[in-house]
């Protein structure tokens, strides 16, 4: 386990004052890490199955690449412009996809004080 | 179909208008490459600018090079897309739309290099001030959209490469995403492209330099079509009657 305590997404959400985009039904989930990047080759070799992404990505294959990892939740940084098919298929998958005006620094330093880690 | 021409091109060709581009990819020197390369068709494609298209028209012109006005674009996700445009009017209505999505910072010479627009003879005219290397505010799919609209081609550049690509930034191809062709780099071969990118089996590939020297303008890149233009280029993307576009073997 790389979190120091058990944390799940709903709590992120909570104590980053995250907003909801889409997937608020599925805030239960374990975080077993995080990872941030805006490259989607990267996330795709370097995230796991639960773990919180970081990024400024608001495009539709964020949700493809989410999914295809099992990560816990998205938080896209910056109020960055998240695209509406993007919003909808992260609905339909049931993955968490928040947002939040802070950006990638401060919100990695935020899940980090939350006892949250990388893999390396 | 037997006088169909095998027309050997690079589409994707920076001039000195690209920051990061030699001094030496001035019109003149980029023709005299390409009459060495046997090229018959290139595409010049800078930096969100088509300013030196026109100049390097002329000084193909008498060498019977056809070429095809363009553009790099890098879309919000940072990815690079290559697109190219029947003529010269309509690749500049295409750059005014791109400069109204291009955020407004003046270039800094001292950090990303000078933006110049040249003649045929390769003299200066003027410098672009504006930073042209940056991202529009244009996502993938809206700049691929947009190209159709123009009447353009808009194929996702170099993607076997570690950024501003296609397969680096966002993984894979869009859902919903139709892509005409797409473009690999000089330095992967297409049978490893296929490999590294099974989603690219089955489409027509194009090969190109993305010259910012000289000496990396290649001449791989096969069209095989009744002339070649941009829209015989698309049809022979799309394997219409009998048109191929096809990589030079080893």
């Amino acid at each position: 386990m790389l979190t120091t305590r058990e944390i799940k997404a709903g709590e992120v959400v909570a104590a980053l004052a995250l907003r909801v985009l889409a997937g608020g039904s599925n805030l239960e989930q374990q975080i077993r890490g995080g990872y941030a990047s805006d490259m989607l080759s990267c996330v795709m070799a370097e995230a796991k199955t639960g773990y919180i992404w970081v990024t400024m990505q608001g495009h539709p294959n964020v949700v493809a690449v989410a999914s295809l990892l099992e990560l816990a939740a998205v938080v896209v940084t910056e109020n960055s412009p998240v695209e509406a098919v993007t919003v909808q298929r992260a609905e339909e998958k049931g993955i968490p996809l928040l947002i939040t005006e802070h950006d990638t620094f401060t919100t990695v330093a935020m899940l980090a004080q939350l006892g949250i880690k990388g893999s390396r | 179909m037997a006088d169909w021409r095998t027309v050997p091109a690079d589409l994707h060709i920076h001039t000195v208008v690209s920051a990061c581009a030699e001094a030496e990819m001035i019109p003149p020197l980029i023709v005299r490459r390409a009459v060495a390369l046997g090229l018959g068709l290139i595409g010049v494609t800078d930096h969100h600018s088509v300013e030196n298209v026109q100049a390097v028209e002329q000084a193909a012109r008498p060498h019977g090079i056809r070429v095809l006005p363009g553009m790099e674009v890098q879309t919000r996700e940072e990815v690079h897309v290559l697109c190219l445009f029947d003529d010269l009017d309509c690749a500049r209505s295409w750059q005014d739309m791109i400069w109204k999505h291009l955020p407004a910072h003046a270039n800094r010479e001292e950090h990303f290099g000078a933006q110049y627009v040249v003649n045929a003879e390769g003299d200066y005219l003027r410098s672009n001030e504006r930073l042209l290397q940056t991202s529009t505010t244009l996502s993938f799919e809206k700049v691929l959209g947009l190209a159709e609209e123009w009447g353009g081609l808009a194929l996702p550049a170099h993607v076997d490469r570690p950024r501003y690509s296609l397969f680096a930034n966002l993984g894979m191809i869009p859902e919903g995403v139709a892509l005409t062709g797409a473009e690999i780099s000089a330095r992967i071969t297409e049978e490893e492209a296929i490999s590294r990118f099974p989603s690219l089996k089955g489409r027509s590939l194009v090969q190109s330099g993305d010259a910012h020297r000289l000496e990396e303008m290649i001449n791989t890149t096969r069209l095989r079509a009744p002339e070649p233009t941009l829209q015989e280029l698309r049809r022979a993307l799309l394997k219409e009657g009998g048109r191929e576009v096809f990589l030079r073997g080893p």
